[in-house]
């Protein structure tokens, strides 16, 4: 287990490398490379998730390890999806580190695990877990489109082509990425709510129950709703939708974490180390 | 071609001029149309001193390449050929006219065609001009073995330079950057709506670059509805009055201004009226009026980019600059090329080839008898010597009728042909 672990940090040391590299000297073989590695990261990554879902019957987030690795993987998972489909190679630079630094904070936490509940594996826990880990690497990577937008926008507007403007895709591919990205996470984010609804459902007996992992969570997607909502009826893009997904992005990231460590709630046995 | 000068290894001679060297005014006079050069290429073939000859003739650039026993000669007809067909006194010409011979002149064949000598470093048209000049001279039967080989490698080393360095990678005209900044902008050009102010070299050629990546429809608003007529019909765009701009504002996606107006055409407000209306799309404003015609501060607005001429210039230049430490690394493979090619060059000679001939032969015959005989054991040295003075013999017989007939060529057209098919059919020049 742990042999694995660090081969999926290595692996994913390596990607980040070749994704590095790629943005400095633009060599196609540097990506292809990055690519691949981190493919084959993935794949060893998967190999132990589904060996503690095997051997427990559970799925791995049962302490912070096991969630922030749930998370590297789902970052991973997502890019190699978005850069199979829009070939959105620069990505990398942000998918390949934030695989690898989660990866490297998880692997520095203790792997012991509370008690295994059954209902870890009841259908609906499994759905809401994966759904709303790769909704949130989506909008992770639109947040990464984001800050590439801005950069890129920053050197046109400015007529200062420095070192990103060659390197950088053109605008409107960065916000057709973007939107994407954000359109998949918005999918799966509100699928895994659902999911986690039923859930609570079977468990608690009800829907809601005004924890603050529910109200945080009902905002992220609320942010990420008036985004697609402007975007669709007045055409937000752009300069503006960039900002907006970085913003939101920080409504989520403080919805992941921060509620776990600052409000508590029923969502803190997940993120225990 | 009429008989030549035999035996004497010929060398390559280049007379010419170009925009270095000679004023526009002196280049125009010299300046060769089609016609002119096969007359040309007709009458230098004629001369007994040249016997493989090129022209070529751009608007930079007049060279006449030359294959000569007596490069003085040639270089004096050449130099008479320029001098009556431009009208030129041969004084004003000489101060002009560069010369170079052998390696130089191969050297500066390969640097022209490469585009490394151009006057824009690194504009691809040269190529297509040389591979002209060359065609017209097979045509015209003037080109023998050796101009066929330099002109092939010439095009090899173009070819060479512009895929393994960045000489032709940015744009350094302002048309062309304009359109590269748009493609930063705009993933693709196609279907993108322009509108074109005004007219003005700079702006129509934009627009057929425009054209080119498929662009959407194109709009012509101009002073004189007349005028925006006849630009709109050469682009298949529809003309506009330019009261009309304001309603093309929401549609356009690029717009390209180059008036004469000493006023701004298009203000800051008139843009972020339209901004709600157009749901955000980015607007791409190229200014190559001189004063301005599109408000500056526009480039503020957002989804908006405005650049103007001293932007484009900016833009160039960096990318001249670019191009220049690029052509650094062209150089390097232009001299590598120069050295192959003198070999080859030497290697036209009789003996290096009949040395080269008898060494590949005997070293096959001498490594299949080592393997044959490392297969048996037991054969005494007397034996050994035995099949080597076998081996000698045949390989001397065998040679002995080629070396006599590659020996005896006495003329020079021949002699380099079946040098250079002799060197092909045993692959004498493997690596």
């Amino acid at each position: 287990m742990e042999d694995l672990v660090s081969a999926v940090i290595s692996l994913y040391l390596l990607s980040t490398a070749c994704y590095l590299a790629y943005l400095f000297f633009q060599k196609d073989a540097l990506h292809h490379f990055g690519y691949y590695i981190l493919f084959a990261g993935l794949l060893c990554h998967s190999a132990i998730i589904i060996a503690v879902f095997v051997q427990t019957g559970a799925m791995p987030v049962r302490n912070l390890f096991e969630t922030l690795s749930l998370a590297a993987w789902a970052v991973a998972v997502v890019f190699l999806a978005v850069r199979h489909r829009f070939k959105l190679k620069i990505l990398g630079i942000f998918a390949a580190p934030a695989a690898l630094s989660l990866m490297v904070v998880a692997s520095q936490l203790p792997r012991h695990t509370g008690p295994v509940k059954d209902i870890f594996s009841s259908f609906w826990f499994v759905l809401h877990v994966v759904s709303v880990f790769v909704g949130d690497a989506a909008f992770a990577l639109a947040c990464g489109a984001g800050i590439l937008y801005l950069v890129q926008e920053r050197a046109i507007k400015n007529k200062s082509r420095g070192f990103f403007f060659r390197r950088l895709p053109s605008l409107e591919r960065l916000d057709a990425a973007g939107y994407t990205c954000i359109v998949v996470g918005f999918t799966f984010l509100t699928a895994g709510l659902i999911a986690g609804f039923i859930y609570a459902k079977s468990v608690w007996g009800r829907f809601w129950s005004w924890d603050p992992k529910e109200v945080w969570s009902a905002v992220t997607w609320l942010v990420y709703a008036a985004l697609l909502h402007e975007r669709l009826t007045v055409g937000w893009r752009g300069r503006r939708a960039a900002i907006f997904s970085i913003i939101a992005f920080a409504v989520l990231l403080f919805t992941f974490f921060g509620v776990n460590f600052l409000l508590k709630g029923h969502h803190g046995e997940f993120t225990r180390f | 071609m009429i008989p030549k000068t035999p035996d004497t290894i010929p060398e390559i001679l280049l007379v010419g001029l170009n925009h270095e060297t000679a004023p526009v005014e002196l280049r125009e006079c010299m300046a060769l149309s089609e016609t002119d050069t096969e007359k040309g290429l007709q009458d230098l073939g004629q001369v007994p001193d040249i016997r493989e000859a090129m022209l070529l003739s751009t608007c930079n650039r007049v060279e006449i390449l030359t294959v000569t026993g007596n490069p003085d000669a040639a270089a004096r007809h050449v130099k008479a050929f320029l001098s009556s067909f431009g009208g030129i006194a041969p004084s004003v010409l000489d101060a002009v006219l560069y010369t170079h011979r052998g390696d130089a002149a191969v050297r500066h064949v390969f640097r022209v065609a490469a585009s490394l000598d151009s006057m824009m470093v690194g504009e691809p048209q040269i190529l297509g001009q040389m591979k002209e000049a060359y065609r017209m001279a097979t045509i015209k039967k003037t080109t023998g073995v050796i101009l066929n080989r330099l002109l092939h490698r010439a095009f090899f080393v173009a070819k060479r330079v512009r895929s393994e360095t960045g000489i032709g990678d940015h744009a350094v005209s302002i048309s062309y950057a304009a359109i590269e900044l748009a493609k930063k902008i705009f993933e693709t050009l196609e279907g993108k709506k322009v509108l074109l102010i005004g007219a003005g070299e700079m702006a129509e050629i934009a627009v057929e670059h425009l054209v080119r990546n498929r662009s959407g429809a194109i709009f012509v608003a101009n002073r004189t509805f007349q005028r925006g007529l006849e630009l709109a019909r050469k682009f298949k765009g529809q003309a506009v009055r330019f009261e009309e701009i304001d309603g093309l504002l929401p549609v356009a996606d690029i717009i390209i201004s180059s008036t004469g107006s000493p006023d701004m055409v298009i203000r800051r407000d008139q843009v972020k009226g339209v901004i709600r209306s157009r749901k955000n799309r980015p607007l791409f404003f190229i200014d190559i009026a001189v004063p301005r015609d599109i408000d500056p501060s526009i480039n503020q607005l957002p989804n908006t980019y405005v650049y103007d001429i001293d932007d484009l210039k900016g833009i160039t230049e960096e990318n001249m600059a670019d191009r220049l430490r690029e052509a650094a690394k062209g150089e390097r493979i232009v001299d590598e090329a120069v050295a192959a090619f003198r070999r080859w060059y030497e290697s036209l000679e009789v003996v290096p080839t009949v040395v080269a001939l008898r060494s590949k032969i005997e070293r096959i015959v001498y490594a299949e008898i080592e393997k044959t005989l490392s297969g048996w054991g037991g054969t005494t040295d007397v034996q050994r010597q035995a099949l080597y003075r076998m081996a000698d013999a045949m390989v001397n017989k065998i040679l002995h009728d080629p070396t006599l007939y590659l020996k005896d060529l006495a003329r020079y057209d021949a002699k380099a042909v079946t040098l250079d098919i002799t060197r092909k059919l045993f692959n004498l020049d493997e690596k």
